[in-house]
């Protein structure tokens, strides 16, 4: 398939994965900040290729791990009310909110909708005038612009059932806050090629001079992950650090210019909260005032009680890539995929998923 | 080749539920039509069941179907309904005799689509050699099916040479896929609500018993293990083998036959095509001195042509299968957790 399978080539891959070899003198911690990065490497079985001095580290951009409990439950709770319909990307039904996750809630009868896209939602709230539409809008920049069209198109449509629970979540802040924690040991970065396909490179050059951290922007294929791992191991060698862009093919230095537009239009940054990371400045989008009427937390007087998450779970060490997932006592026995403790578990792109797998195959392949 | 049956002349357009009551609108319904359409000595008895006469080993399986939505591109829930169970016998290595039929219709059904399913079931049973023998109609008020459900049982007689059984399947025998995988799947994901897609991909659902029975009249005892990869798709099945057997089973994922629509639906629909479900291909573990003229024999008929062996059983990494991916790199094929959620990004 044109445009996949060059990127998925074993020759190619061989090359960068040699590169690799030759060029590493001492041991690195590269953290892939997307977590469409960690599913590839994992279906991919890319860090089994790599040399053990290059130690991947799972980073915060699995928007599903993200997603603060207490939105959770409150759209579970929304969800059950008997006049509305709660949409969703289908990997979130199965994290676990504090009693129970939405997929528990559809089972037990909630409207709960999957859907590929938010515009699919705004059509639902159109067909169904008798019911409130509610759509989970969790994510990272990537996703922010079909979010903010589906309110730009119901907003033009002049209707009235339909809002966003927005989880809206932006990376720059998050790989600032774990750079800035002290336990963290991150050498480089494989910087998120589709969030920068959307927002550009500009937000990245000031964290790499002022951290003095090598970043490279990275795709998703086999061959980009692993040119991406070369070009900030080379870096990394020479004592380098600047911003490269391993994605050109994609990822444009000023973003996609359309889409920042309608973002800006309808959403306005905000501080936000991240499960297992706590409070970011800055770090997320909030509806602007003159689109409050499709936020469904103002929309509905929903009160949830913030709950501790559980004790035993390290999702946010795991998520910040100061713990591996092996490390948790609970790995692999009270907290697996089919029961998962804490979010990284669920969605295949969460490190403890990823780690679940992958070293199951590495015991047995050693 | 579809057959073209016109829907008889009737007084009502839609199901409802005096047509499950046994009584004179269940007669009317059977009388106009259905029972013309699947004739033969056993139904036309209208006993209470089918006396049959069965000789030597048989094999017996059930299968329930429940899919949404049931018309979907060039096939539907009853073509379905038969092949799903036809297969079933043959990967018991047996040759399909005989199929129940039981519907469990929804209220507000309409006759068409209702005709359209017969249709399709009458043409699956011809063309496996199979016949309905017994059957039986239910409806349920409106909301408490989904327009319908379809269930058949079937018999049918052991191939003389058939020795399929998973205890019979050994390391170092090779495992093939009898043509490209993911296509039944990938067909219904696009045509379910919101999705859509404008696509080429048709479901693959065919009845495999005459591939079968040719490859059992020549390869035998040879031929291990016959599984069809239905839900949860080749990974699945391979998961099984590895747990039953406490074999370890190795695949490469360069040799997984997909056509390119599918890998490309798969890409943007984010499914891995291993766990996508499949109603036209098997999976046979066979010898590996036979492995080669398998694949040769199938790539010559009209439903194996990608045929290809896809990996091999191990004494390593019992109960686990691994997967060897196209730049080399290895990692564990699971259990599918739950039903394969599209993902965010």
């Amino acid at each position: 398939m044109k445009f996949l399978s060059e990127y998925r080539d074993a020759d190619l891959a061989k090359k960068y994965l040699d590169g690799i070899h030759a060029t590493v003198t001492q041991p690195w911690n590269i953290m892939e900040v997307c977590g469409g990065q960690t599913h590839s490497l994992v279906k991919n079985g890319i860090m089994d290729l790599l040399p053990k001095e290059v130690q991947m580290i799972h980073g915060p951009g699995c928007p599903v791990c993200v997603t603060p409990l207490h939105l959770i439950d409150k759209a579970i709770h929304l969800a059950e009310e008997e006049h509305v319909i709660l949409c969703s990307f289908g990997d979130m039904l199965r994290v676990p909110g504090s009693e129970k996750s939405l997929l528990q809630a559809k089972a037990a009868g909630a409207d709960i909708r999957i859907l590929y896209s938010p515009l699919e939602a705004v059509q639902i709230a159109s067909d169904n005038p008798s019911k409130e539409v509610v759509f989970f809008a969790v994510g990272f920049e990537t996703t922010a612009p079909a979010n903010a069209l589906s309110i730009d198109k119901a907003h033009d449509m002049g209707l009235t059932n339909f809002s966003i629970l927005a989880s809206q979540v932006l990376v720059p802040p998050a790989m600032e806050a774990v750079i800035e924690d002290e336990e963290s040991k991150i050498d480089a970065f494989l910087a998120a090629g589709h969030v920068c396909t959307i927002m550009g490179m500009d937000d990245y050059y000031p964290l790499v001079t002022k951290y003095k951290i090598p970043m490279v922007v990275t795709g998703f294929e086999p061959v980009d992950l692993l040119q991406g791992v070369l070009l900030t191991v080379q870096q990394l060698e020479k004592g380098e650090a600047v911003l490269q862009n391993q994605y050109s093919r994609v990822v444009k230095p000023k973003g996609n210019l359309k889409a920042q537009e309608l973002i800006h239009k309808i959403f306005k940054v905000s501080d936000r909260e991240w499960r297992g990371i706590g409070n970011i400045p800055k770090s997320g989008f909030e509806l602007r005032p003159e689109y409050a009427s499709f936020d469904a937390n103002l929309k509905f007087n929903i009160h949830i009680e913030k709950v501790e998450e559980p004790k035993e779970c390290i999702a946010g060490l795991v998520l910040k890539g100061i713990k591996k997932p092996m490390q948790c006592s609970q790995f692999g026995k009270k907290c697996t995929p089919q029961n998962p403790m804490g979010a990284p578990m669920v969605s295949s792109e969460g490190a403890c998923a990823a780690y679940y797998h992958f070293s199951g195959a590495a015991e047995t392949l050693a | 080749m579809k057959l073209q049956c016109p829907m008889p002349e009737l007084d009502f357009d839609i199901i409802t539920l005096g047509h499950g009551s046994g009584g004179l609108l269940t007669n009317k319904l059977l009388d106009s039509g259905v029972f013309h359409l699947f004739d033969n000595e056993h139904l036309r008895q209208r006993h209470d069941g089918a006396v049959l006469q069965l000789k030597g080993k048989t094999a017996f399986t059930t299968d329930s179907f429940v899919i949404s939505p049931i018309f979907f591109p060039d096939s539907n829930i009853g073509e379905l309904a038969v092949n799903g169970t036809v297969n079933d016998l043959a990967m018991c290595g047996a040759i399909p005799k005989y199929l129940s039929l039981s519907f469990i219709l929804e209220e507000g059904l309409k006759m068409t689509e209702f005709w359209d399913i017969l249709v399709a079931i009458k043409s699956a049973a011809e063309q496996a050699g199979v016949q309905i023998v017994t059957g039986d109609t239910k409806v349920v008020e409106k909301g408490k099916g989904d327009k319908i459900f379809i269930n058949t049982s079937g018999v049918g007689q052991i191939h003389a040479r058939a020795q399929i059984s998973t205890q019979n399947v050994k390391p170092g025998d090779k495992i093939i896929v009898s043509d490209s995988i993911a296509t039944h799947g990938v067909a219904i994901m696009s045509v379910r609500e919101g999705l859509e897609f404008e696509t080429a991909v048709k479901s693959d659902t065919r009845g495999l018993n005459y591939i079968v029975a040719e490859l059992l009249d020549e390869f035998g005892e040879d031929i291990h293990l016959l599984k069809d990869p239905t839900r949860g798709g080749v990974a699945t099945v391979l998961n099984e083998i590895a747990r039953d057997r406490n074999l370890g089973v190795e695949i490469l994922q360069k040799k997984l036959p997909l056509q390119n629509e599918v890998s490309a639906l798969c890409e943007i629909l984010g499914l891995d095509p291993l766990y996508v479900a499949n109603e036209g291909i098997f999976i046979a573990v066979v010898t590996d001195k036979i492995s080669e003229e398998v694949v040769k024999k199938l790539q010559s008929m009209e439903f194996g042509k990608h045929a290809a062996i896809i990996g091999e059983v191990t004494e390593t990494h019992p109960k686990q299968v691994v997967l060897t991916s196209s730049i080399g790199g290895k990692r564990i094929v699971n259990m599918l957790v739950g039903e394969q959620l599209p993902r965010i990004c």
